[in-house]
């Protein structure tokens, strides 16, 4: 097709370019109304779980560690007796959030929950499964944990959901990646 | 674009809710369709969500339907879809969290929910605001009636309940797990579609009789 014969492209996509702006104008103001509001939701949903991601837990207090929020998790003494740290990360299909349960030191992995995925339905998003995210718990932290397709994982491995094995390998590498940091700035802060 | 023939936007609203339903008679949604039908409360969001956005969409189609390219318009018509998609996936973030992460990535789907973007192609784009209105108003009561007759049928046999009421006891009704998970939903919407065909067959004799 000559171009030149439909009197050029901006003649043909304004109309495509000039709805894209008033759409990413308005999304934008849905945004600005909207998402305080979204950020409570999530933010009371994370503070809900820390009891079933720390044993012995009853609330959370935000702290910020690796110029990231963590939440520090004590039991009804005001010991602490864990930690949560919030991660997030590329997924298959969208940006995927996860909460990651920690014991006081970081030794062991307690609990993962995911707060937010768009992955396949049917597929990736048997991630959110609490059948597949209990098998981090208990899992060491110190070194990180790897994604099998074997039926009986070892220690220090995840076994993949069946037919969504880039979902699997995501979320391990977003826990790996937050739970390195974050004991790499424990260890650091008790030396201090 | 032709303006001013076809349907009256009565006759748009009439047909899609049951003559053109599009659960039944038109088959487009499927996949919503079978995926959250499992409760009455899931299945309204999904329909209540569907209609906002088509609504939308085939409003601001049939606007601008003078301006349409006829190689660029599912371009736009795709464009104004997840604009209102979005829209409605921040707002059920926003207010109905918990629904919003029980429905997951299936109201982001919408997008490429096939009713839209049909009404978009064959009412919105060659028909007034009106018709348009009122094609989107059937359509989403027509998506909605086929909605609700599945998920009334899953959750009452599934949970024994209906929108979260107690419909039958548990100490005599053994709820149906099969029927909330997936092969029910197959099972529940190959059979009223079996149903909705035998009637809609009888009906055609006797007119025709």
């Amino acid at each position: 097709m000559n171009v030149s014969d439909k009197g050029g492209y901006i003649k043909q996509a304004w109309l495509v370019l000039a709805l894209g702006g008033c759409f990413g104008a308005a999304l934008a103001g849905v945004h600005a109304g909207l998402g305080g509001r979204i950020q409570a939701n999530k933010l009371a949903d994370t503070l809900g779980q820390i009891p079933s991601l720390v044993p012995g837990a009853v609330e959370g207090k935000a702290e910020v560690r690796i110029g990231r929020p963590v939440y520090r998790a004590v039991d009804s003494a005001g010991r602490c007796v864990g930690w949560v740290l919030p991660a997030a990360g590329q997924g298959f299909a969208d940006r995927i959030q996860l909460l990651i349960g920690l014991d006081a030191q970081a030794r062991t992995i307690t609990g993962l929950y995911v707060l937010e995925q768009k992955e396949t339905p049917g597929l990736g998003n048997r991630v959110e499964e609490p059948a597949w995210r209990g098998q981090f718990a208990g899992k060491l932290a110190s070194r990180p944990l790897a994604v099998t397709k074997a039926d009986k994982p070892g220690e220090g491995e995840i076994h993949a959901v069946t037919g969504a094995t880039i979902s699997s390998q995501s979320v391990t590498d977003i826990v790996n990646d937050a739970v390195a940091k974050f004991r790499g700035e424990l260890s650091a802060s008790s030396e201090r | 674009m032709a303006t001013g023939d076809g349907p009256t936007p009565l006759e748009r609203f009439i047909n899609g809710i049951l003559p053109e339903n599009p659960t039944y008679r038109q088959i487009l949604g499927i996949c919503p369709t079978l995926a959250v039908s499992n409760s009455m409360e899931s299945a309204m969001t999904m329909a209540a969500a569907v209609a906002f956005v088509l609504l939308g969409s085939n409003v601001v189609v049939s606007l601008i339907r003078g301006l349409l390219r006829p190689h660029l318009r599912i371009l736009v018509f795709t464009l104004t879809i997840a604009a209102f998609v979005t829209i409605a996936d921040r707002f059920l973030a926003a207010y109905m969290y918990e629904m919003s992460k029980k429905l997951g990535p299936y109201v982001p789907l919408i997008i490429v929910n096939c009713i839209i973007i049909a009404r978009c192609e064959v009412c919105a784009a060659k028909q007034s605001v009106l018709a348009a209105s009122a094609d989107a108003i059937g359509q989403s009561l027509g998506f909605a009636l086929g909605l609700a007759s599945i998920a009334t049928i899953r959750e009452v046999l599934g949970f024994g309940t209906w929108f979260g009421l107690p419909v039958f006891s548990h100490s005599w009704w053994p709820a149906w797990v099969v029927m909330i998970l997936p092969p029910g939903a197959f099972i529940t919407l190959g059979l009223l579609m079996g149903a909705a065909n035998w009637i809609g067959a009888a009906w055609a004799k006797r007119a025709s009789a």
